[in-house]
């Protein structure tokens, strides 16, 4: 597989003489092997990956009977059972319910940490004031501090608070941006690569700060700041550790809790976990195919995983 | 870092607006520093030598500490778990990774499509790939494959021996994220570099152990802190799939920590196990970057022996 990378990359040189035709030829075909080599090599890692997503979607798709039958081995549902999903969706458990709160905890959220994280961002890359730097380099080492140091400590704060089973853990630390520090990093390198005479000129034409970042920060960092979005929807909507801890009736459930304890009921019903799972899925996905040039960007500029 | 903007304040009236502005924006990080980070971390260093049950908090000095090392078994056992699990999560992982992004890196057509795919198990929530693993592995659908391939397999998630390598191996589905920053990192190595060696005459094998690794070194550096850090607090998979089963076996640190801390209410003790991992996170992070300056290149710094 390297071997048609680094060939391809020699191509263009000829260093012996020798008959050039007989040596491009030969040339030609190694490169044609090493071609063929790699994209066989690249599907089959790549078929590898997505088998399970493609044995997830079947299997949601099966019927009760086919999968006692074939022991779960064929990736083709025969008949296709549409009507999974509808068992899953409205059977017993509210899943409709479990989706609209997983929206509530990650909508408010997200829009309060993309504002939130970006005017911070603003102030370490854009605003000159004492003591910035200490606060920056102390905000780049807590990315190292584990997050379940301060987990038992925040319970009780918030059991003290009254707030445990209701949605104020998450709405409230969301404006205090709790997984900010990549995020306001990615937005502050984004925003340092901006030309300050922009903002001399805008100074110059008796613009204020706030003006400075609304009127020209913004908008020259829409793919930032959707970078940002997207990473903060990712962490919301998948959370599953806040979620159990700080929710306690089903109500209040959101898709991930209510898929937690949907699988530890007695009798699985495989089919109908995997159509409920998709309901966790498919926004995700969708997401992604939807935004991936920034995406990719995002991962790119912080080296990070999200 | 330091490379800032080199403008001339107008006037001290401004410089003084600057700095207002400057910490009122600033201040949701600053704030929720105080409020959700630093102050709670005071917090459990001290409900760490107390016993708390959601009560009153009863000074013991430091009794959870010795505990833990002492009289604690299951404490031996989350930490040879974990310990077991980030080594070849992260190894093998780095490795895979590395792999990919050599294969995406090949100048054929389509690699986005193929990049996408690769990258996909990383977009899917934990909880869904937690629960779509335990379906391919208990339900039979990962046996029944390998078994048809000719291959040896086992009750994956039944077998006290085969479940942590069955969460290592679905850990390794996710690599692609650092795939692609591998691949990003392979795409920033000058093709002089490798065209120079060429004509030298070094292998392929020379130039990837010669050329690309000391190049990408510093984002493999990266990949192995961030990897870690996150394998030693492995959760949501272990508590979906096993719930710290069979017989403990995936009883990872932070499963038995929430267990003592949320189940069994015994949060004092928890505080202490916190700072246990903390502490061990602490080290473990320095002393990599202390190995660092033995394999890591860096660019701006060339030493004659480092290239």
């Amino acid at each position: 597989m390297k071997v048609g990378h680094w060939n391809a990359n020699g191509t263009d040189r000829v260093f012996v003489a020798r008959s050039a035709k007989g040596l491009k030829r030969r040339r030609a075909a190694k490169l044609l092997t090493g071609q063929t080599l790699g994209y066989i090599v690249v599907i089959g890692g790549a078929l590898a990956f997505t088998l399970p997503f493609m044995w997830m979607v079947s299997t949601s798709l099966k019927s009760d009977q086919q999968l006692i039958r074939e022991d779960f081995v064929s990736l083709l549902p025969n008949p296709i059972v549409w009507s999974n999903y509808y068992d899953a969706v409205f059977g017993q458990i509210p899943f409709p319910r479990y989706f609209l709160n997983s929206i509530i905890i990650t909508v408010v959220p997200v829009a309060a940490n993309v504002i939130m994280s970006s005017l911070v961002a603003f102030s370490f890359a854009r605003l000159n004031w004492p003591g910035r730097d200490f606060w920056f380099m102390l905000m780049l080492s807590t990315m190292m501090l584990p997050q379940l140091v301060t987990m038992i400590p925040k319970f009780i704060l918030f059991v003290k608070l009254g707030w445990i089973n209701t949605y104020l853990p998450f709405l409230v630390q969301a404006f205090f941006i709790p997984g900010g520090p990549v995020w306001v990093f990615l937005l502050r390198q984004y925003y340092m690569t901006l030309p300050v005479e922009l903002d001399e000129a805008a100074i110059v034409d008796g613009a204020g700060i706030l003006s400075i970042y609304w009127l020209i920060i913004l908008p020259l960092s829409k793919a930032a700041l959707v970078a940002v979005a997207i990473f903060s929807f990712e962490s919301h909507w998948g959370d599953f550790m806040n979620a159990i801890l700080y929710l306690r009736t089903d109500e209040l459930y959101p898709l991930t809790l209510g898929l937690y304890y949907f699988r530890t009921e007695d009798a699985i019903q495989w089919q109908l976990l995997m159509a409920a799972t998709m309901l966790l899925v498919i926004p995700s996905l969708a997401l992604f195919f939807f935004a991936q040039r920034w995406f990719v960007q995002g991962i790119v500029m912080t080296g990070l995983k999200g | 870092m330091q490379a800032r903007a080199k403008r001339n304040p107008p006037t001290g009236s401004w410089r003084r607006k600057e700095a207002v502005y400057g910490y009122l924006l600033a201040s949701p990080w600053i704030l929720g520093f105080i409020i959700f980070t630093l102050g709670p971390l005071i917090f459990s260093l001290y409900t760490g030598f107390t016993d708390y049950r959601l009560s009153d908090f009863t000074w013991v000095g430091l009794e959870n500490y010795t505990s833990l090392f002492r009289d604690d078994p299951l404490f031996g056992k989350a930490v040879y778990n974990t310990v077991y699990y980030a080594f070849f999560a992260v190894s093998l992982g780095i490795i895979l990774a590395l792999s990919i992004a050599l294969l995406l890196n090949m100048p054929l057509r389509g690699m986005s499509i193929f990049r996408t795919m690769f990258y996909l198990p990383r977009v899917t929530p934990l909880v869904a790939a937690s629960l779509l693993w335990l379906y391919l592995m208990s339900g039979g659908a990962l046996s029944n494959l390998l078994r048809a391939l000719h291959l040896p397999t086992t009750n994956w998630l039944a077998s006290p021996a085969w479940s942590k390598p069955a969460l290592i191996l679905m850990s390794l589905w996710g690599v692609g994220g650092s795939a692609i920053i591998f691949l990003a990192a392979l795409q920033g190595v000058p093709s002089q570099l490798y065209e120079a060696a060429e004509i030298d005459g070094a292998s392929i094998v020379q130039r990837f152990l010669k050329i690309t690794i000391p190049m990408i070194s510093p984002t493999i550096f990266f990949t192995v802190i961030v990897g870690i850090i996150g394998a030693l607090q492995t959760f949501t998979e272990p508590l979906v799939m096993t719930d710290g089963g069979p017989i403990d076996s995936t009883m990872f640190y932070v499963v038995y920590l929430y267990k003592t801390g949320f189940r069994f209410l015994e949060m004092g003790y928890a505080s202490a196990m916190a700072w246990v991992l903390f502490m061990a996170i602490l080290i473990l992070t320095l002393l990599i970057f202390r190995s660092s300056d033995f394999w890591v290149y860096y660019e701006g710094r060339r030493q004659t022996n480092n290239r």
